[in-house]
């Protein structure tokens, strides 16, 4: 009882045995109580303690950390039953956390009784075996020369060069010089598409800036711009310009 | 037996996993519910009665053909197939710990089993018994394990409700939220 942990474990100086047959501290603790037939709502912690501490120095514990815990706190209940209760009404029984817990783990070890028997049940059954995906045949071993290496690695490099995609080079948007020019298309025609405006385009960027030209335009009021489907051509009026007839 | 009848066999024997009502359903769409019932019905019945080797048995939602349990012991000496490997202690209290409180996180299972348990939980994932089902609202968000088709078909169970409800175990199994002493 003074002891918590096994000292020396049998002079072999480390906790060197598991405990199949346990599954864990509250499973070691519950087989206690049945054997010693003690009421689980009223357990003699001391007596329990006891035999909990012996037990796991007896079996020197390979996992011994989970029980150690459970002894550690069985002695902590002994000790807080020691204590004078006082006169306080709010006082709990220590043992009240380890008894639900205990209980709780007790009916969960009813379930696994009857999942255990379920799986044995299932397990006088044969299915259609399961026929695993066919592995993929291994490739033949690979038989090639020097130059037919040197190639695929030409090819490769041929092909990672050619997007050259990090090479940005600036160009400055001529927003200014594609509102003249539209201003100029506008002053002649009295009906633009967006499709008519950028044909002399060649160059993204020309592109751009005619776009924002026009959305420029748009803003100040001097043109219109109207697109009756969506993804059809994009009609560009003057508003100055009867404006009336257009809007239909 | 009827067509149809004929058909769900041909189906059920195809498959290595049941087949749930839908699927089968799906075979022939101009049959109703209640026709399909009693196709399902007539098949089991066709087994049973005129005596056969192999039975139908209602598992994971579905409905699958096994060989009867007597021809067992035969089949496996025979070494034409094997029982799947038993679950070992942790692995079954972990299981049950899951089918109960799904989804619950790791520590609210190591916290009812009293041990640790990342490497069961990892042989039981592994396995198709148990999956990640979400992430709790707790502190780091922890992953949430529920059980999966495979759990049922494992322990041959209809449903999840098939397992007794906590109220009905002996003990019955209080709400996770309890006045706790430390």
């Amino acid at each position: 009882m003074d002891a918590v942990t096994p000292r020396g474990a049998s002079g072999t100086g480390t906790f060197a045995v598991d405990l199949p047959q346990f599954s864990g501290p509250l499973d070691l603790l519950l087989t206690l109580i049945r054997e010693e037939q003690v009421d689980i709502y009223d357990i003699p912690i001391a007596r329990i303690a006891q035999q909990f501490v012996e037990r796991i120095r007896t079996l020197e514990l390979n996992e011994a950390a989970e029980y150690l815990e459970m002894a550690a706190r069985l002695l902590r209940i002994k000790v807080q039953l020691l204590l004078p209760a006082g006169e306080q009404e709010l006082w709990e029984d220590p043992r009240a956390e380890l008894v639900r817990r205990l209980l709780e783990y007790q009916q969960m070890r009813e379930v696994v009784d009857l999942l255990e028997r379920r799986g044995e049940e299932r397990r006088s059954h044969f299915a259609r075996a399961y026929l695993p995906t066919q592995p993929v045949p291994p490739q033949a071993p690979l038989a090639l020369s020097l130059v037919e290496l040197l190639t695929a690695v030409d090819r490769v490099l041929r092909a990672v060069s050619r997007p050259d995609m990090h090479d940005v080079v600036p160009r400055a948007l001529d927003v200014p010089g594609a509102i003249d020019a539209i201003r100029a298309v506008l002053a002649l025609r009295a009906r633009a598409l967006l499709s008519d405006m950028i044909t002399g385009a060649r160059e993204p960027w020309q592109v751009l800036s005619m776009l924002l030209g026009l959305l420029e335009l748009a803003k100040l009021g001097e043109l219109r711009v109207q697109q009756l489907r969506p993804f059809s051509n994009v009609e560009i009026t003057p508003t100055d310009r009867d404006a009336a007839s257009e809007a239909a | 037996m009827t067509p149809l009848a004929k058909l769900l066999e041909a189906a059920l024997f195809a498959s290595a996993r049941p087949i749930t009502t839908e699927e089968l359903a799906a075979l022939s769409p101009d049959d109703s519910l209640a026709a399909l019932a009693s196709a399902i019905d007539e098949l089991r019945e066709h087994y049973d009665v005129d005596g056969h080797g192999v039975e139908l048995q209602e598992i994971a939602g579905g409905w699958q053909i096994l060989t009867r349990a007597e021809y067992t012991e035969a089949i496996e000496r025979a070494q034409l197939a094997s029982r799947p490997q038993r679950l070992s202690a942790a692995a079954l209290e972990t299981l049950a710990i899951i089918a109960y409180r799904q989804p619950i996180s790791r520590a609210e299972i190591e916290e009812i089993r009293g041990v640790g348990i990342g490497g069961v939980l990892k042989s039981l994932h592994e396995r198709g018994l148990i999956d990640v089902v979400g992430r709790g609202e707790g502190l780091g968000r922890p992953l949430m394990y529920g059980t999966t088709p495979v759990f049922l078909e494992h322990f041959a169970l209809r449903h999840l409700e098939e397992l007794p409800r906590a109220d009905e175990l002996a003990i019955a199994l209080r709400a996770p939220a309890q006045a706790t002493l430390d």
